[in-house]
């Protein structure tokens, strides 16, 4: 799996602008160029089909700009540049508002697969695309009756001749309501066993035989998607990666999303991590009843140790990303950060909650977030799945009993529910 | 490693860990445990000849880094005394010998200085107060002055040869050195939950201070005296991570190795859960000490939040990890016999020394606040 540093040495030649004068420029051209941070867009519930529209347009500004796709290869519609220079740039972002929705998962994991995996006709049709804004992707990958167990995939793709025929059902899309192309897995072959039969495939999200629907969420909102495809057909040319291989793409796809969820992709744009553009801080303390409440010792030591999970959480992205940079640390760590992010996120839910005393019962934005608390624990791989990798992929104990290996995939048992 | 080392770290920390390798088996930590100060002096000399005493201090006053980076050499140095839960006065002598060095008029302290940066001589940091006291007071004037009060929690208390004492004054806070031996000092040890660190009470009734015994301006010690403090915590902290790694490596071993029911320990899911979690502790551990120790070398404004940032995480995940290993050891785990006990105690020394989790969350939040 290629997504340490070595991906993207868009140049470490000579030929590369040094990051002092790349930030100077930077820095100049924002102020110039960028509109002002809007406090809260595009966060907690707002999934109005306008945000992401705002985010394609400012996505466009960067672009002409020359501030898309910092590390992407030039011959991709990138700068060419190391991860040093996006660096730079996040630290300089802060005060403006930029389109931070297409870092997950068009940026940091789309395009990011499609770098590794892509023909050159496709890595040239749709990363520039992805870079200016006018591609959203999205994952097609769970599935009603799948859960953590991706391999499992039921969605088929029936080969006809130079095409492919996909028939099946998707869930937990983010915005696939607003996006452009996704990458579906599907099985193409039902008689070997589970991880040998499927293929990844390119499909554009709307067009006739793709029915995709708003799933409400507990807090309101209704970014998540499932989608039901029948008879739609697929060119062979949309093929990512091989046929009957697309096991090995989805498992490169799902390290750049631990490393994106996690925060330590070398892709993300506009912001130093994904969820620090906020003040949290700032609203635990709010929560308190103000500064005065903090003379509370126990208050105080709350907001101090949500102070300790933010400061401790951007230093172990930073220090992981470092040693997978090194190749100390293996592809799987991304882990590590998953699991980290997700637990301290569960830990300052709970203390913000602990925070607001009873104002917990009637502040309906905090219960919003406290209802969903889970979900982050959930996305893109359960916090048990990732203490499944860290145990068996990082530090190499005992793989669990599989039912399911060596065994063709139609032999199988399967769910009854229809979404578990 | 917390921070990788450059090249010349390399060297520097090959050399220091052939002579820990060399003299700090468990073996001969066990055996130091049964002497009065826990550590060799002759052994502590040795250390100082490696270069670890000078590294925080500058070229002219003796001393000298081997990155340019002081701090983080010594951060090595710290991380593996840690894996080998070494004895001695890394962190007091450090600390103290850092905030000396740094001082205004430094140049007038070159005589002790020298001798600690050579292993002659001991020092210590007498840094804390019982709770709810002041600890020691200056009082007086010129060549009058004179220092009263009790320090606490003083390491390597009854071996050291000179005292650096953080104590107030009606100027505010104010440093000097006092020699072990000066009229009016105790030294009492008490117990330590380390099997080779000391600790003591020093008590200082009515001992007079000459003028030049000063360190740095009169009142004016208090950005001295956090520097140290932040010294210390990073260094501690170091230590904990690398006596907690030490114990996560050989417990993951000995649970491959162990076998109940019929199968390895390590391939029960409720064990390797348990394993995941700690690896998330202890990496996460080792990336806000390292975030700690860059922003303390680099002496910008955000080193206070990043070090309080650093004890709080790093006091309470770390000996909770350390626990754990008890836990997945069974009833070995608590025996004198197994060499657990002696991560345990290290890591708990330092969650309790120079400010506990919680005191350091506090702070967070005060700095919130503010």
């Amino acid at each position: 799996m290629r997504i340490d540093s070595g991906t993207i040495e868009g140049g470490t030649g000579t030929d590369v602008e040094d990051v002092s004068a790349f930030r100077a420029r930077a820095a100049e051209w924002l102020a110039a160029t960028m509109p002002p941070a809007v406090p809260n867009r595009a966060r907690g519930g707002d999934d109005s089909i306008a945000i992401w529209d705002r985010a394609r347009e400012l996505q466009r500004i960067l672009h002409a700009g020359g501030f898309a796709g910092l590390v992407f290869p030039k011959q991709y519609g990138g700068q060419g540049l190391t991860v040093a220079h996006q660096r730079a740039f996040n630290e300089l972002c802060g005060p403006y508002e930029m389109p931070l929705l297409l870092n997950v998962p068009s940026f940091t994991i789309m395009a990011a697969t499609l770098l590794d995996f892509g023909t050159e006709e496709q890595k040239r049709r749709h990363i520039p695309a992805i870079l200016r804004g006018d591609e959203v992707w999205v994952q097609f990958l769970s599935e009603p009756s799948g859960g953590s167990d991706l391999a499992s995939a039921r969605t088929r793709a029936t080969r006809d001749g130079d095409h492919f025929v996909l028939n099946g059902a998707k869930v937990w899309s983010s915005a696939a309501f607003v996006a452009d192309y996704a990458m579906i897995l599907a099985r193409t072959n039902w008689d070997v066993p589970k991880h040998r039969g499927l293929t990844m495939f390119i499909v554009q999200v709307h067009q006739p035989g793709i029915t995709v629907n708003r799933i409400k969420q507990v807090d309101g909102s209704a970014e998540f998607c499932e989608e039901f495809f029948t008879d739609v057909v697929v060119p062979e040319a949309d093929i990512l990666g091989r046929e009957n291989d697309g096991w090995t793409v989805a498992t490169t796809l799902l390290a750049h999303e631990k490393n994106a969820v996690g925060g330590g992709s070398p892709y993300i744009s506009g912001a130093t991590a994904l969820i620090e553009r906020q003040d949290p801080i700032g609203e635990l303390v709010e929560l308190a009843g103000g500064p005065a409440a903090l003379e509370d010792g126990h208050l105080a030591e709350l907001v101090g140790e949500a102070i300790m999970l933010q400061e401790v959480r951007k230093h172990t992205i930073a220090s992981v990303a470092a040693r997978m940079a090194r190749g100390e640390m293996q592809a799987p760590a991304s882990a590590v950060l998953k699991l980290f992010d997700a637990t301290s996120h569960m830990r300052t839910s709970d203390i913000s909650v602990e925070l607001a005393g009873s104002g917990a019962a009637s502040n309906s934005g905090l219960a919003g977030r406290y209802l969903m608390r889970q979900a982050r624990c959930l996305a893109g791989g359960s916090n048990e799945i990732q203490r499944n990798i860290i145990s068996e992929r990082v530090l190499g104990m005992p793989r669990e009993a599989a039912a399911d290996r060596d065994v063709p995939f139609r032999e199988l048992g399967a769910s009854r529910t229809s979404r578990a | 490693m917390i921070c990788p080392p450059d090249e010349e770290q390399r060297i520097f920390l090959d050399t220091t860990l052939s002579f820990l390798q060399r003299t700090c088996g468990t073996e001969a930590v066990r055996a130091l445990a049964d002497t009065p100060a826990g550590f060799d002096r002759a052994w502590w000399r040795q250390g100082a000849e490696l270069g670890w005493t000078g590294l925080l201090v500058a070229e002219e006053l003796g001393g000298g880094s081997v990155s340019g980076a002081g701090l983080l050499d010594l951060l090595l140095v710290a991380e593996q005394l840690g894996r080998h839960v070494g004895p001695g006065p890394l962190i007091p002598t450090s600390a103290a010998l850092a905030g000396i060095a740094g001082s205004d008029g430094a140049a007038r302290h070159a005589r002790t200085i020298d001798a600690v940066v050579a292993g002659e001589s001991v020092l210590t940091w007498c840094a804390a107060a019982a709770r709810g006291e002041t600890g020691p007071t200056l009082s007086g004037g010129g060549d009058g002055l004179v220092l009263s009060g009790t320090a606490v929690d003083v390491e390597a208390a009854a071996d050291a040869d000179v005292l650096l004492v953080s104590a107030t004054s009606p100027d505010g806070p104010t440093q000097v050195l006092v020699a072990a031996d000066a009229p009016g000092v105790t030294v009492t040890t008490t117990g330590s939950i380390d099997l080779t660190r000391r600790l003591g009470v020093v008590r200082f009734d009515g001992t007079p201070i000459a003028a030049d015994a000063l360190v740095g301006v009169p009142g004016g010690a208090a950005d001295d005296i956090a520097r140290q403090r932040r010294i210390a915590v990073v260094l501690q902290c170091a230590e904990a991570v690398g006596a907690a790694e030490r114990v996560f490596d050989f417990t993951l071993d000995y649970v491959a190795d162990r076998f109940s029911f019929g199968r390895p320990l390590s391939s029960y899911q409720a064990l390797k859960h348990r394993f995941a979690d700690m690896k998330t502790w202890l990496e996460a551990a080792r990336g806000i000490v390292a975030g700690a120790a860059r922003a303390e070398q680099a002496g910008g404004p955000e080193a206070e939040r990043t070090v309080a940032a650093a004890k709080a995480y790093a006091g309470d995940v770390l000996p909770q990890l350390v626990q754990d290993c008890v836990q997945m050891h069974g009833g070995i785990g608590v025996t004198w016999e197994h060499d657990l006990h002696l991560y345990l105690r290290r890591v708990s020394f330092h969650r309790a020394l120079y400010g506990t989790p919680n005191e350091y969350r506090r702070r967070l939040a005060s700095s919130a606040a503010a």
